[in-house]
């Protein structure tokens, strides 16, 4: 299928349909194979390659789009994941009401127990008949308090080294047992929260991917969370940078020398790095993905770090837009005033994989260096010490 | 325009890299720094069994009919060997002049390799000072003056100079060229006097322009050095013990690493943007990143070869010496981010208000 194949497409998906009504709309969309063309033909998809979708964005640019802010985590990480591992049944449940926005996903990794050393994670499945009973707890689970399922990942099997003994499920948000707690983060508001499961009975088809196989089906996960951060297209200017130029044009008088310096450099940096995510996704679409993409995230975090700090202090503005306590209707890393934007891109280089983390990944799976000595890798998961 | 390299730039990798490991690598290239730098016999085959020389000249002078994309893959390699043969000086700067004046004979001379030829311009100017450095004067049909530093005179036959806003040639045997001792020993620069050197008019020169051309290439070039400082030192590190580890498994090593590999990557995706694109902003962009990148990868090089690293025997200084001498060519990369103030609308304080 070329692209005149899918304009030709488009124009008769138009035709039949009304932009009005945005839900029917979406989901005419999803029906038609047009919500992303390289998924299989019945998914939302037409089976050919990813380089299409981009036709089908510009052509459908003006009609009703989708709420990433809202369903990040369901589009970028619950649908690949759910592609990859799931069952048709659970594909053809899943994946329709997930892309047109009628089910939000979040993400049930993190404890506090488990932070970098995700593997390390206690939440446990105990199998009961057709059932699991999931006992524990999870943190930083963003966009939680409006989600209809999560990804979640348990312990299943604590007598074998930790990578082993995990398994992957489709969480029931709307279960008993499942309590969400907002978590109040340093902008002031509580956009993730800590979720507390307790004797949470999921049935055995929640089950993504064989038991014991949960680190690898959470990989695919994380592996599709890294390029979701810091992977989405820019317009020169655009992206952190955007806010700062603004102020910069329309306040002269705040400009001092340093700070144009410190604006200069930190431009060309976010230019170079808009330019290797526009070289890594030709690469992706030429079907020649490289190493790149475990990069953007780290300069990604970096830039927004820096470009909202020099904000906050060319605008010499002693004020905070809002502190109250409230829940955040989505991720948002460029909205509200300078302070917000400084302290939340403070959680870029925290939130899916630490710096530190996707520097040690860089070091060991692109570049081919030693890990370092392990003293936890054959050792039963309940002997570890914590 | 696409940011990947295509089949064809890529065989052309090959094959410019594979005659260099062949015949000129680093081990090579040291053991001739302090003699005679310049290795014209692989000059000789590259520019004309490779065609490397013709590259950017239009196939009805003799030329290859190539893009600028294609030189940026040669530079690169080039880079990687701290070759020392006259390409940039002689088929990028001194050519990308020549093709404005449409001097064919010239042209043809140069594609087939046959003539070398050098643009008389100081390696420390700027599109933004394209005449730092240079004094030269026409009286009468004859040239006059001195240009310091510039780069790859002593292997040229033909001396092209820009005078104003038109090029001449002058013949090598009329001009005296004094080389220098250089902080880059694989790119030595010469001081160029001409005192009343019969000139031949070739036609109009944008020395600007020339010079924003080679900037946006030597990009490229610079890639290449730090390409070989993050390879060669990633080697080292895997290779290497201390404290029965190899110390390419202490993460105070490979956070560093990581780091300039994300550095690098970056100066990939500008080298190639500039190398489609020579429009003020691209090149500006490029030589601000890369020029640092290929600064820093030779500095992490050494630091993390530890005291190897410092020898004369060890070629690493060579690369370091290559990457800070390419810093100041063609602007240095505070020169360029002040250029990118008016070319991306980002002015700066007016009077320095605080």
């Amino acid at each position: 299928m070329n692209e005149a194949d899918i304009k030709h497409r488009i124009d008769a998906f138009r035709g039949a349909n009304d932009p009005e009504n945005r839900l029917e709309f979406l989901r005419a969309r999803f029906d038609a194979g047009l919500a992303w063309v390289w998924f299989p033909e019945g998914l939302g998809g037409l089976g050919v390659s990813r380089e299409l979708q981009q036709v089908v964005e510009r052509e459908l640019a003006d009609t009703p789009q989708l709420n990433t802010g809202v369903q990040g985590i369901g589009l970028g990480m619950a649908a690949p994941t759910i592609l990859a591992f799931g069952t048709d049944e659970q594909r053809r449940r899943f994946l329709r009401p997930l892309w047109t926005g009628e089910e939000i996903w979040c993400q049930l990794f993190s404890e506090p127990g488990a932070g970098s050393d995700l593997a390390t994670l206690a939440t446990k499945a105990v199998r009961d008949g057709d059932e699991w009973v999931v006992d524990g707890q999870k943190v930083w689970t963003s966009g939680a308090h409006h989600s209809r399922w999560a990804i979640l990942v348990t312990r299943t099997d604590p007598d074998v080294p930790k990578h082993r003994g995990m398994t992957y499920f489709i969480c029931d948000m709307h279960a008993p047992g499942v309590e969400v707690r907002p978590l109040r983060q340093i902008t002031g508001e509580a956009e993730f929260n800590e979720v507390f499961l307790t004797g949470v009975r999921l049935s055995d088809d929640l089950r993504l991917g064989e038991v014991g196989d949960g680190w690898r089906v959470a990989q695919t996960t994380l592996m599709n969370e890294r390029v979701a951060i810091g992977g989405a297209p820019v317009r020169r200017g655009g992206g952190m940078i955007g806010p700062v130029l603004d102020t910069w044009h329309e306040h002269p008088e705040l400009r001092t020398h340093d700070l144009h310096q410190r604006l200069l450099s930190l431009w060309v940096e976010s230019e170079v790095t808009r330019l290797s995510g526009v070289r890594l996704r030709e690469q992706l679409v030429a079907g020649q993905p490289g190493p790149e993409g475990s990069g953007m995230k780290l300069s990604f975090a970096k830039l927004n770090q820096a470009l909202s700090g020099l904000d906050v202090e060319l605008k010499r503005d002693l004020g905070y837009d809002d502190w109250t306590f409230r829940r955040s209707e989505d991720v948002d890393f460029y909205g509200r005033g300078a302070g917000y934007r400084y302290l939340r891109a403070k959680g870029n280089s925290i939130e899916g994989g630490t710096s530190e983390i996707l520097r040690n990944i860089i070091s060991e799976r692109v570049l081919g260096l030693p890990s370092e000595p392990r003293v936890d890798k054959d050792v039963p998961w309940k002997d570890l010490p914590r | 325009m696409t940011l990947l390299y295509s089949e064809v730039e890529e065989e052309l990798r090959a094959a410019v890299r594979g005659l260099l490991a062949d015949r000129c690598p680093p081990a090579a290239v040291l053991k001739r720094v302090e003699s005679d730098p310049y290795d014209l016999d692989l000059w000789k085959t590259l520019a004309g069994e490779i065609g490397v020389a013709g590259l950017l000249i239009p196939e009805q002078y003799g030329g290859a009919g190539a893009s600028a994309r294609e030189a940026a893959v040669v530079l690169e390699e080039l880079g990687r060997g701290v070759t020392p043969v006259p390409f940039f000086t002689s088929a990028v700067l001194a050519t990308h002049a020549l093709l404005a004046t449409g001097s064919a004979d010239l042209l043809g001379e140069l594609a087939e390799g046959r003539t070398t030829a050098a643009l008389v311009v100081s390696f420390a100017a700027s599109p933004y000072r394209p005449w730092r450095g240079s004094s030269v004067n026409l009286d009468g049909g004859t040239l006059s003056g001195t240009v310091s530093a510039v780069a790859g005179a002593e292997v040229a036959d033909v001396l092209l100079v820009p005078v104003g806003g038109e090029l001449y040639a002058v013949e090598a045997a009329d001009a005296a060229v004094e080389v220098i001792p250089s902080l880059d020993l694989t790119r030595p620069v010469a001081t160029v006097r001409i005192v009343g050197a019969p000139a031949r008019l070739l036609g109009p020169c944008d020395l600007a322009e020339v010079l924003r051309f080679g900037a946006g290439l030597l990009a490229s070039e610079q890639l290449g050095v730090a390409e070989w400082c993050l390879d060669t030192t990633l080697a080292y590190v895997k290779e290497r013990h201390q404290f029965a580890r190899p110390i390419g498994s202490f993460q105070a090593i490979k956070h560093r690493l990581a780091d300039l590999w994300l550095d690098v990557v970056r100066a990939r995706a500008a080298a190639r943007a500039a190398a489609g694109d020579d429009s003020a902003v691209t090149v500006a962009v490029a030589q601000a990143w890369n020029a640092g990148v290929a600064v820093h990868a030779a500095e992490e090089a050494l630091q993390l070869h530890g005291g190897i690293g410092m020898t004369w025997e060890h070629p690493l200084h060579l690369y370091l010496k290559r990457a800070k001498a390419c810093e100041t060519a063609l602007g240095t990369p505070g020169d360029h981010r002040e250029a990118l103030a008016s070319l991306a609308d980002v002015p700066g304080p007016e009077g320095g208000q605080q």
